[in-house]
């Protein structure tokens, strides 16, 4: 910005706005905010106007009506006398479950890939190029449709597993059912559970936390930790004496021992699915509408994932490979040791937008019916209430509210693991 | 493209507003072709045929307006609608008429805002299964598995349903008939359950429809009509006229054989004189000429044929007249007078 300091003698006039260089770049920069918020206010209100003239004045009342209608998949407790705000909030926790498990997926998968491209096994390298070319070259919501298509077609209706000689079995030591339906998983119970813990009252978004599934996780997040630190003590011990003292007993045994005492104590045993009537009876039933959507997300974002992981590998310079080799390491410990490390630096920053864009890309989930935020909020309820523009804003405010909470988190962890200069 | 919605919806709310002020029905003769919003695909009601030539129940509705106001039967834009899609379609001014099995309930007459000019099919939601399931009643459906069009009434009334018989179901939401009907077939789902029309055309599509039955429980009442947008009277007129005129046109004798003998010169039947326009002057106060209604229903005939041809017994289809028949044979279907 140019020094604003008047020489002696001199007084400030108008026209020096425009003809005095000091001035006129903040004069226009002015000029052009002006107009952009007139036309943002012309927007606004003339949206207003519209909806007024049709009768239909923007108002949020409609989430405390009564639903209506019933979702299948949902994780907290629902039915259709609930109101339309509930209905949202079990759409966004569907939501926010495809970007969890498609995000770990095809976190796996990419980095797997794109490893694999860089082999020197030339068939294998071939393969892998084969399937990021083709998965993402075509459009995501042909592979969902492609994938559910498979899985309905091709796997067996649950009435084919009825009869003396059923058509089709149970598999895995009769324990899962695989059908056109979903997969039908044995479910974790426990015979002396501890209960739920309810949260927000009666509240339209209260909800239940099981005091088993805390526990387990909170025993085995202490294990994982004292096992860390036997490792860190390890480590010492070996930079010290050179020699490193055998651990993996110990390791095992603070991870393993309090897990199974808790499982123990709790009555855990698991609960089987088994075909009662129309449909199986008991187990964790996986909705082929998540499946196929948890699928297709994940091998289609898993392509460009193993894009990002081949560049960054690339990115490191092949001196330091040889240079590594040279001191006597293995290729797995080279890559491990040596190249990952450096190249995640170059890997984290697209691999946010990866996961930006799965997340977004979910909200396809209507074309095979996974009743996400996009087919509660702005799907049914939309269509229930004509509340186009209240549930559009809203949903795209979630999204936006997502995304932005999965950027912080990313950052975050760029921050750490960036390279630090000195 | 959450963005671009944003601003389509702001652009959309704008041209909605214009065209309710400029006049539907000036728009339409101004355009020289009217828009009508149909359904994606059902057999007997809306469907493209071989020739790619859209056809149906609903269809004929849309082709006669287009006779009546722009004189050609041919001069019609169909627009697919999805169960979803088409509110806003109609509401946008995408659309100047939706033409597409729609129920006629209270809140979308009152809360979002449209005219329902009349009932050209009085239904109800069935079910459909397999015949090897051996079900007899829907009661018996506890623990299945249901496929059902979203944002549809039908959507509320199966939850309605099978809670006041405190049974329970699997809902699958499903976008449109086809995916309906391959889910269904594949026995990704038990049930099939829509208006029972929508049930009888699509089991009329099946390769073996004899293997599938009809559940005899009737759960709604589902009129479906043709709706126009709130506020635009004139509009409404003509569209509900001109469905009026083929359901008069049964009840009076007219019929696609005998229309042009009749409307020829004045006979000794006042209304169809009046109907007809060869004696005074009705189309004109529709803001249309005297030959309007003779031009509806030359398209295919009076209500009756229209329904024999599309969806009667002799169709695959195969749907009886039942509540559908004129009110003289016990029906519903009603038109008020033309005077």
């Amino acid at each position: 910005m140019p020094e604003l300091r008047f020489r002696e003698g001199e007084t400030f006039r108008l026209s020096m706005l425009i003809y005095d260089t000091r001035y006129r770049s903040m004069t226009f920069q002015v000029l052009a905010l002006i107009g952009f918020l007139i036309l943002v206010g012309w927007l606004v209100s003339n949206t207003a106007q519209n909806l007024k003239d049709l009768g239909k004045e923007p108002s949020f009342g409609f989430l405390l009506d009564p639903a209506g209608y019933d979702i299948n998949q949902r994780l907290i407790d629902y039915n259709s006398q609930n109101v339309h705000l509930r209905a949202a909030f079990v759409g966004l926790l569907n939501t926010m479950l495809i970007a969890v498990m498609g995000c770990a997926l095809a976190t796996v998968l990419g980095v797997l890939i794109g490893v694999l491209r860089l082999s020197k096994n030339w068939l294998v390298s071939r393969i892998m190029t084969v399937y990021v070319e083709m998965f993402r070259n075509i459009p995501v919501l042909l592979w969902i449709v492609l994938v559910m298509a498979i899985l309905i077609e091709t796997l067996p209706a649950p009435r084919a597993f009825r009869g003396e000689n059923p058509e089709a079995t149970m598999k895995l030591f009769d324990t899962v059912a695989f059908t056109n339906r979903g997969v039908y998983v044995p479910e974790p119970l426990f015979s002396r559970s501890l209960g739920d813990v309810h949260l927000f009252g009666q509240s339209a978004l209260n909800f239940s936390v099981s005091v088993d599934l805390v526990l387990i996780a909170a025993v085995l997040i202490a294990g994982l930790y004292v096992s860390g630190r036997i490792r860190h003590r390890a480590d010492k011990i070996q930079e010290v004496t050179g020699n490193r003292p055998a651990t993996w007993y110990l390791r095992l045994g603070v991870v393993a021992v309090p897990l199974l005492v808790v499982l123990v104590a709790l009555g855990f045993h698991l609960g089987y699915p088994e075909l009662k009537g129309f449909n199986f009876k008991g187990g964790t039933h996986m909705r082929n509408s998540l499946i196929a959507l948890w699928l297709a997300l994940s091998l289609y974002t898993a392509a460009f994932i193993a894009e990002n992981v081949r560049a960054g590998i690339m990115a490191i310079s092949h001196g330091q490979t040889e240079a590594a080799a040279s001191l006597g390491l293995r290729p797995n410990r080279i890559m491990g040791l040596v190249v990952l490390p450096q190249a995640l630096r170059v890997i984290i920053p697209p691999l946010i937008s990866q996961y930006l864009n799965l997340t977004k890309n979910s909200s396809l989930a209507i074309a095979v019916g996974y009743m996400d935020i996009t087919g509660t909020l702005m799907g049914i309820t939309l269509n229930q209430t004509g509340r186009e523009l209240e549930t559009v804003l809203m949903g795209m405010l979630i999204y936006l509210s997502i995304s932005l909470a999965i950027s912080l988190v990313m950052n975050v962890y760029n921050e750490r693991i960036k390279l630090v200069e000195r | 493209m959450k963005k671009s919605l944003f601003f389509g919806m702001l652009a959309t709310a704008g041209i909605a507003a214009g065209v309710a002020a400029a006049g539907t029905l000036d728009d339409v003769k101004a355009r020289g072709k009217l828009n009508c919003g149909v359904s994606t695909g059902l057999v007997g009601f809306a469907a493209p045929d071989a020739n790619g030539e859209w056809d149906g129940f609903d269809v004929v509705v849309c082709r006669a307006v287009a006779a009546a106001v722009l004189g050609d039967a041919s001069a019609v834009e169909f627009v697919p609608t999805t169960g979803k899609t088409r509110f806003t379609a109609l509401a946008s001014g995408e659309v100047d008429m939706l033409a597409r099995n729609t129920t006629w309930t209270f809140s979308r007459d009152v809360d979002l805002k449209f005219e329902f000019v009349g009932v050209n099919y009085y239904d109800g939601q069935g079910f459909m299964v397999p015949k090897e399931l051996g079900v007899a009643s829907a009661k018996d459906l506890d623990g299945s598995t249901v496929c059902i069009q979203t944002g549809t009434t039908t959507e509320l009334n199966l939850a309605d349903f099978f809670r006041a018989n405190n049974i329970s179901y699997e809902p699958v939401p499903i976008e449109t008939n086809a995916e309906a009907q391959q889910q269904y077939l594949a026995g990704a789902c038990d049930v099939y359950t829509t208006d029972a029309s929508g049930l009888a055309a699509t089991r009329a599509a099946f390769e073996s429809p004899d293997d599938h039955v009809v559940l005899p429980e009737i759960i709604s009442k589902e009129p479906l009509g043709p709706l126009v947008r709130h506020g635009d009277n004139e509009w409404g007129d003509v569209v509900r006229w001109t469905l009026n005129a083929l359901v008069s046109a049964e009840e009076l004798g007219i019929t696609s054989a005998n229309i042009g003998e009749m409307a020829a010169a004045a006979g000794n039947n006042p209304e169809i004189n009046r109907l007809l326009g060869t004696e005074g002057d009705l189309g004109g106060m529709l803001g249309l000429d005297a030959q309007w209604a003779v031009r509806a229903i030359s398209v295919g005939g009076n209500y009756g044929e229209v329904f024999e041809k599309n969806i009667g017994e002799n169709t695959p289809i195969g749907l009886a007249r039942g509540l559908n028949a004129q009110y003289t044979d016990g029906g519903l279907i009603y038109s008020p007078p033309f005077r």
